[in-house]
């Protein structure tokens, strides 16, 4: 009766086989491979550049005005500024420099991925059949299994901490922008169909503007997430804020990582804070009346 | 062109089916089944079956019926919002299905244009921009004048123009002022009047109207029924009107198709679908409408069983009244035209006295027209002592509208 108290082993997978075959195609399309690692690597580099010849009171001042803008409160903007200045205060400006410019390159390139999946999807029912489990997937598959290829296809550094962050941090923006598109009001689109607009018309000045809320909600997810693989992706060589809450746990310096890690909360906060409001503050607003408009 | 005041779309035969079996479900119904059996059966819903219809250039044409019966359905067939599953919708001749995307194109931005239910206005435009909605695509039609003119003075050029457009057109309906407006604060009368404006800005020839003023409360909806026969009888657009409402109906129809089950059960004016309904169920219909408002004294006079001429003697008039029971009857002369009443009390005294009829007769008769409407001689038939007379402008009598007659034409 034993056998019934352990499952049979009938299909033994081969891990080895793909470790290998993993390999192989890493060996074998290696020119392709540098190149995206070597673009990506320079997008993160460019970013930092950018950002590091700012000087730091013109990025204070930036923070204050946009979530002064974004909350349309002064208090908000200059509370953000100051929780925003204590990350330099405290020592960790550089380091908030570099993870700030992998995330703000991770975000770049899964809108400029995410938003023609999410409209393409919007509008075929097969493509949607298609990439939904894909999206699935993507979520529910715990982020450390695809930090060992992106490990092996692109290297410790920053290309694979961008691939890990993008493939994370996609999916709520290709979902939310199909979803905004989806939701908008057949009757508006009826009506910008019986009028004569082409394809591109109907999403350009319809589909795309009445679901730009819900788009910028996604956007404004896909940032979160990216913010929330920080400390994962120093595992693959990430510089930053990231690496330093890991140097912390490595040598159990619990100080060290809980001001760092405040940083970390501190700068996602911020970020959060000005594109939610950005987009979407005035908006419960008008859609309140456009409904109470149309129960009148 | 020859047949210019004749039919500007006409529907040949079209079915619409949904769902699936589609093919067994036209067998179906060919052997006679009814749309709910095929359903049962099928689970195929069939919205239009052998549909045919002649609209009529310059009228407005009203598609009435209960709800599901295939009105919008129908009426998206007419711009291509649907494909007819069978049957041709012809333009002017000419069939939509052939239309290739740029025909297509050009017909909904040049010759026909649609009001909706819920307005179907877009929330991120301002009044203005809604009303210039149709003319904006058509300018920046092709990607090329597009590019051509995104940053260029051609572009603001055809922006100033079709802006100057939709602000007559938003004036025509009453929203001068309101402009820059954003669309979710207007009342619902007044969005529907900007998607009535943005309607009107492409010059379209036919206007689709899916029950344009269901979702507006009474008063506002009579204001815009109004108003929009105003605008049809000013511009002599083509109008199809969908509605469930009967009085809106035969209030703005010039010619009513009545629908059920997705099969068209009658088309008429108004007065003929109320005088003589094609079944039931259009009795049914016209039942609940308010038949005075419709119907005119010519659809419900009748004919005076009995006539006297003015030089007959008392004593033909005594016997005629004595034959057909009647206690007063008309008098007229050679030509039928109306001299007046004369009652039996009457025609037994000129007879006592040696009078003619000419000298006992009752001139002060009332008397109507027949395209009078029947409401508007009830409170007079309802005082009258004697029947109304129905004449002609020149003085002959049609016939004549007893109490009865008006009372039995409401029910
Ligand atoms: N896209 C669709 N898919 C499946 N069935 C449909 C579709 N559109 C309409 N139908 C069905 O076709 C029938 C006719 O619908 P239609 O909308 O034309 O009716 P209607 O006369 O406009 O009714 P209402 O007064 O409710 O607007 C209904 O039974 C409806 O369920
Ligand atoms: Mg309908």
């Amino acid at each position: 009766m034993d056998w019934l108290f352990s499952f049979p082993n009938v299909l033994k997978i081969d891990t080895n086989a793909i470790d290998s075959a993993v390999r192989a195609f890493a060996v074998s399309a290696e020119g392709v491979l540098d190149a995206i690692s070597g673009g990506l690597g320079g997008l993160v580099g460019s970013i930092g550049w950018l950002l590091k010849h700012i000087p730091w009171p013109v990025l204070v001042l930036l923070v204050v005005l946009l979530s002064w803008q974004a909350r349309k409160n002064v208090r908000s903007g200059i509370l953000y500024g100051i929780l925003f200045a204590l990350i330099g205060a405290i020592g960790l400006w550089d380091m908030m420099i570099v993870t700030l410019s992998i995330v703000l390159a991770s975000v770049l390139i899964a809108l400029l991925i995410g938003l023609p999946i999410g409209i393409l999807i919007s509008g075929s029912d097969r493509a949607n059949g298609i990439v939904r489990p894909i999206l699935d997937t993507m979520q529910t598959m715990p982020v450390f299994v695809y930090l060992i290829p992106a490990l092996l296809l692109f290297g410790m550094g920053n290309a694979s901490a961008v691939i890990a962050t993008v493939i994370y941090a996609i999916v709520p923006v290709i979902r939310l922008t199909s979803l905004g598109i989806r939701q908008v009001d057949k009757e508006v689109v009826e009506a910008a169909k019986a009028f004569g607009s082409t394809r591109g018309q109907l999403l350009f000045k319809v589909q795309i503007p009445q679901a730009l809320p819900t788009i910028m909600t996604g956007v404004n997810q896909t940032l979160m997430m990216a913010m929330a693989m920080v400390v994962t992706c120093s595992m693959i060589g990430a510089r930053g804020l990231g690496m330093e809450v890991l140097e912390a746990v490595n040598r159990i310096q619990i100080g060290r990582g809980l001001v760092a890690g405040a940083s970390v909360v501190i700068l996602a906060v911020i970020l959060d804070r000005m594109t939610q409001g950005w987009f979407s503050g005035d908006e419960p607003e008008s859609t309140k009346r456009e409904k109470a408009g149309r129960a009148r | 062109m020859e047949d210019r005041n004749d039919t500007i779309i006409r529907v040949e035969h079209v079915s619409k089916l949904y769902g699936p079996n589609r093919t067994e479900a036209v067998r179906m119904m060919e052997a006679g089944a009814t749309k709910d059996e095929v359903y049962q059966k099928l689970g195929c819903t069939v919205a239009l079956w052998d549909v045919n219809l002649e609209i009529p250039r310059g009228k407005i044409f009203v598609i009435i019926g209960l709800s599901g019966s295939g009105k919008s359905t129908m009426v998206r067939c007419f711009n291509r919002l649907n494909r007819p599953s069978a049957g041709r919708v012809l333009f002017e001749e000419a069939d939509l299905a052939a239309m290739d995307k740029t025909a297509l194109l050009e017909f909904r931005r040049n010759k026909i244009s649609m009001v909706f239910q819920s307005f179907g206005l877009m929330s991120h435009r301002d009044v203005l921009g809604n009303a210039a909605y149709g003319l904006e695509v058509k300018n920046e039609g092709s990607m090329r004048s597009y590019l051509g003119g995104m940053f260029g003075k051609k572009k603001r050029v055809e922006r100033e123009k079709r802006e100057q457009k939709a602000k007559e057109v938003l004036a025509m309906v009453g929203l001068s002022g309101w402009e820059h407006q954003s669309c979710a604060q207007l009342s619902g009368g007044m969005r529907q009047r900007v998607g009535i404006a943005r309607a009107l800005a492409n010059d379209p020839e036919v206007l689709l109207m899916d029950e344009p003023f269901s979702a507006l409360d009474p008063l506002v909806r009579r204001d815009m029924q109004f108003e929009l026969l105003q605008i049809q009888r000013k511009l002599q657009k083509t109008v199809i009107f969908i509605t469930h409402d009967i009085d809106e109906a035969f209030k703005l129809g010039d010619m009513v198709a009545i629908m059920r089950d997705g099969k068209v059960v009658q088309v008429d004016t108004p007065e003929e679908m109320s005088a003589n309904p094609a079944d039931d169920y259009v009795r049914e219909f016209t039942g609940s409408a308010d038949k005075s408002k419709v119907l005119t004294v010519g659809n419900i006079m009748i004919t005076p069983s009995s006539l006297v001429r003015i030089t007959e003697g008392p004593a033909y008039a005594i016997k005629e009244m004595r034959k057909n029971a009647l206690s007063t009857v008309y008098v007229v002369d050679h030509q039928l035209r109306l001299k007046g009443i004369l009652t039996i009390q009457d025609a037994i005294r000129a007879w006592n006295e040696g009078l003619t009829i000419e000298t006992v007769v009752k001139t002060e008769v009332q008397t109507t027209t027949p395209d009078v409407l029947v409401a508007d001689i009830m409170p007079a038939a309802a005082e009258a002592m004697y029947p109304i007379a129905v004449v002609e402008d020149d003085g002959r009598l049609q016939g004549i509208v007893t109490k009865a007659s008006v009372l039995a034409s409401l029910i």
